[in-house]
C-alpha cells in the first residue's frame, strides 16, 4: 500500500494506490489502444483530406445526418466510460457491488448506444445510401460501423468484467483486467467524442 | 528431441529445402531470360519458368510449415503425434502430386495439361500461383485434411498451449481459405476479387499466425523466457495482424473494377500492416535481450533476430511504399512490386521456415541441442550471404521499378522499350541471384555435413 498519497486520485479515493505501477492495468492492452487510436486517427485525417478536396459532398452529405441522434449516443457514451471508470475506483475501495452496479448500467447504456447507432445506419441503408454513394456517405458509414464494432467488443468486455467482478475475483488487490477492460472501454468513447463533431457537427 | 513422432518432421523439411534449391534455380533461369529473351527457348519458355518458381515457392513453404507443425505440436502437446503413418502417407502424395505436376508444367504445353488433367469438367487453372490441375489442387485439400486432423487430434488431446493454438487456427485458416481456388467465377472483377483471398490473405493474413507462433517457440526454447511474456506478445501480434491484415487486403482491389470505397479502405488498413511485423521485431530482440541462459544453437537465434527484421522490411516497409491508393495509381504492377514481393516471401516466411528448420535439425540429428561450431560458422554465413544478396535483389528491383514508373506511366513509353532500358538492373538484380543460391548452397552444406559438437563445445 501507498503511504504517502500524493496523487488526486489516491487522495479521493482511499486505498488507491497509484504508485502501484504506471500504467495501470496490462501494457500489452495499452499497446492494443495505441495501435486502435492509430486506426482512427488515420481515418480522421482521410475524412479531413476528403473533405478539403470535395467540400460541397460533405455540407450536402452531412445535411443527411441527425445530430440530436449523435448528441444522445455521445451523451450514452460518455455516462457509460464514467460509470466504468466509478466501477475502476469502487473496486479499488473494496465497494464490489457498487463496482458490479456501475457495471451492469455501463453496460446498459453501451448497448443503448448500439440501439440507436444501429437505427441511424440501418435508416441511412434503407434510405438508399451506401458505402459507394460518395466519399462522405463512404467514411461516415465506414467510420460508424467500424466504431459500432468496437462499441460491440467493449460491452463484451465490460460483460466479461462484471461476471468477475460478481465472481469475487477482483478487489483492492487484483484489478489488472478490470483496469485493462476499462482503459479499452475509455478508448471507444474517446474515439467518439471525435468522430462525432468531425461528422456530424463541424461545417 | 523428446518425443519419436517428431521425426517425421525430418521429411518435409528435407523436401522442403529441396524444392526450394529447385525454386532457386528456375528463378535464375527467368531471371536471365528477363535480359536474354530466348534463353532456353523453346524447352523452358518464361512464362514456364515463372510458373515454376512461384508455384514451387508456394509448396515448398508449405513443406516447410507441416514439418514445423509436426516437429513442435508434438513437444508443445507433452504427447506423441497422433498418427505418424499419417504423417508419412500424406507426405509421400504430397510429394508426388507435386512433382508430377512440376513434370507436367516442363513437358507439355500449358494447354495440353489443362486437357489431359480434365480441367474442362471443372476449370480452376489458369491464375497466378493457382497453375497446378483441378486434381493437383483437390490432392492439396485432402493432403491439408489429413494434416489437419492429424496436428489438431494431437493438440486436442494433449496440453493446449498459446503457441500451438495459434499455429494451429494459422493452419485451419490456410486450408479454409485454400478452397477460394476452387471457386472461379466467369465475371473477370468476380474472379480477381476472390482469387486474391488465397495467396493474399495467407500472407497478411493467416500465415502471419503461423509466423507469430513459429517465432514465438523457436524464443522460448532458446531463450528460456516465460511463456506468460511471450503469450501476452502473441495475442497482441495475431490482434493487429488480423485486424490490419483482412481489410488491408483491399490494396490488391484498387484499379480490377471494384467499388471506389476500397480506395480508403486498402489504404488506410494496409498502411498499418506493418505494425504487426514491427511487434515481432520488437518482440524478438526483447526476448533475446531478456534470456535466461545462452542457447548453444546460435545460428537458430540469428535466424530468429533475422526474420523479425528483414519480415518488418520486406513486408511493412517495402509494402508501405506502394500501398497508398494515389501512389499505387503509378507503382501498380511494375517491378516495385516485385521487389516488395522478393523481400517480404524471404523475411517473412522463407526465413521462418530455415528459422524452425534450424533449431531442429540438430536435434532430428541427434546432436543434441546445437550442431558443431563449423556447422554453425557456415551457417551463419550462410545466412549473411542470402539475406545481404536478397536485400540487394530488392534494391535493384526497386531501382528497375522506380525508373518504370518515370519512363512508362509517366513518360508514356511503351513497356517492351521501357524493359530494354532496365537491363542494367536486371542483369545486377541476376548476379545477386548468383550469391544467393551459393548462400543456399553453403546452408545445405552446412546442414548435411553437421556434426556433434565436441565435448567441451556441448557442456
Amino acid at each position: 500500500m501507498n503511504k504517502s498519497p500524493s496523487n488526486s486520485t489516491a487522495e479521493i479515493t482511499p486505498g488507491y494506490d497509484t504508485k502501484r505501477e504506471y500504467p495501470h492495468g496490462d501494457l500489452a492492452v495499452w499497446a492494443f489502444i495505441y495501435a486502435e487510436l492509430l486506426v482512427f486517427s488515420v481515418f480522421f485525417v482521410s475524412f479531413a483530406f476528403a473533405r478539403m478536396l470535395n467540400p460541397e459532398v460533405f455540407v450536402s452529405g452531412q445535411l443527411t445526418l441527425n445530430p440530436w441522434l449523435g448528441m444522445t449516443n455521445t451523451i450514452l457514451l460518455l455516462t457509460s466510460g464514467w460509470l466504468a471508470a466509478a466501477a475502476v475506483l469502487a473496486n479499488a475501495s473494496g465497494k464490489q457491488s457498487s463496482a458490479l452496479k456501475n457495471l451492469w448500467v455501463a453496460i446498459l447504456f453501451g448497448v443503448g448506444f448500439l440501439f440507436v447507432k444501429g437505427y441511424e445506419i440501418g435508416h441511412h441503408f434503407a434510405a438508399g445510401y451506401d458505402l459507394d454513394t460518395d466519399s462522405f456517405h463512404f467514411l461516415y458509414l465506414f467510420m460508424g460501423s467500424f466504431h459500432f464494432l468496437h462499441v460491440v467488443l467493449g460491452v463484451g468486455v465490460l460483460v466479461i468484467l462484471a461476471v468477475k467482478v460478481k465472481r469475487g475475483d477482483y478487489g483492492p488487490d487484483e484489478s489488472q483486467g478490470l483496469e485493462s477492460g476499462a482503459a479499452y472501454w475509455h478508448m471507444v468513447d474517446i474515439v467518439w467524442m471525435i468522430l462525432f463533431p468531425l461528422v456530424y457537427l463541424m461545417r | 528431441m523428446k518425443y519419436e513422432s517428431q521425426a517425421v518432421a525430418k521429411l518435409y523439411f528435407l523436401a522442403a529445402l529441396g524444392l526450394f534449391l529447385g525454386q532457386i534455380i528456375f528463378g535464375l533461369i527467368m531471371g536471365l531470360q528477363y535480359v536474354w529473351g530466348d534463353f532456353l527457348f523453346p524447352l523452358i519458355p518464361f512464362n514456364t519458368a515463372r510458373m515454376v518458381h512461384t508455384n514451387l515457392l508456394i509448396v515448398w513453404l508449405l513443406f516447410g510449415f507441416m514439418g514445423s507443425a509436426y516437429y513442435l505440436i508434438p513437444e508443445e502437446s507433452q504427447r506423441e503425434l497422433y498418427s505418424v503413418k499419417l504423417a508419412k502417407l500424406l507426405f509421400w502424395v504430397f510429394l508426388v502430386a507435386g512433382a508430377l505436376t512440376i513434370v507436367g508444367y516442363l513437358l507439355m504445353p500449358y494447354a495440353r495439361l489443362a486437357e489431359v488433367t480434365g480441367n474442362a469438367y471443372f476449370p480452376t487453372m489458369g491464375r497466378e500461383f493457382l497453375e497446378m490441375p483441378t486434381i493437383t489442387k483437390v490432392g492439396i485439400v485432402i493432403v491439408a485434411l489429413g494434416f489437419i486432423f492429424n496436428v489438431g487430434m494431437t493438440v486436442l488431446m494433449g496440453r493446449k498451449t498459446v503457441v500451438s493454438v495459434i499455429l494451429l487456427t494459422g493452419l485451419v485458416g490456410l486450408a479454409l481459405l485454400f478452397l477460394f481456388s476452387f471457386y472461379n467465377p466467369s465475371n473477370l472483377v468476380l474472379d480477381k476479387y476472390f482469387w486474391w483471398w488465397v495467396v493474399h490473405l495467407w500472407v497478411e493474413g493467416v500465415w502471419e499466425l503461423i509466423m507469430a507462433s513459429l517465432l514465438a517457440y523457436v524464443l522460448i526454447k532458446t531463450t528460456g523466457v516465460d511463456r506468460e511474456v511471450v503469450d501476452k506478445w502473441l495475442y497482441l501480434i495475431v490482434a493487429m495482424a488480423l485486424i490490419t491484415g483482412i481489410l488491408g487486403t483491399g490494396h490488391h482491389y484498387f484499379w480490377i473494377g471494384t467499388p471506389n470505397y476500397w480506395q480508403w479502405v486498402g489504404s488506410v488498413f494496409s498502411a498499418l500492416e506493418p505494425i504487426p511485423f514491427f511487434l515481432m521485431t520488437i518482440f524478438a530482440f526483447n526476448m533475446v535481450n531478456k534470456r535466461r541462459r545462452d542457447h548453444p544453437n546460435k545460428a537458430a537465434v540469428l535466424w530468429a533476430m533475422g526474420t523479425a527484421v528483414v519480415a518488418f522490411l520486406g513486408a511493412g516497409v517495402w509494402g508501405f511504399l506502394h500501398t497508398l491508393a494515389p501512389i499505387n495509381y503509378y507503382t501498380h504492377g511494375t517491378q516495385i512490386t516485385a521487389a516488395h514481393g522478393h523481400l517480404a516471401f524471404y523475411g517473412a516466411y522463407v526465413m521462418i521456415v530455415l528459422t524452425i528448420i534450424s533449431y531442429a535439425w540438430p536435434h532430428l540429428k541427434g546432436h543434441g541441442d546445437a550442431n558443431d561450431e563449423r556447422s554453425q560458422v557456415m551457417e551463419m554465413w550462410s545466412f549473411w550471404l542470402m539475406s545481404v544478396s536478397m536485400v540487394f535483389i530488392t534494391l535493384f528491383l526497386t531501382g528497375a521499378g522506380i525508373l518504370q514508373i518515370w519512363l512508362q506511366r509517366i513518360d508514356g513509353q511503351t513497356f517492351m522499350a521501357v524493359q530494354e532500358k532496365l537491363a542494367v538492373f536486371y542483369w545486377m538484380r541476376e548476379a545477386a541471384g548468383l550469391v544467393f543460391v551459393a548462400g543456399l548452397i553453403l546452408y545445405l552444406v552446412a546442414m548435411f555435413t553437421a556434426k556433434k559438437p565436441a565435448l567441451e563445445e556441448a557442456s
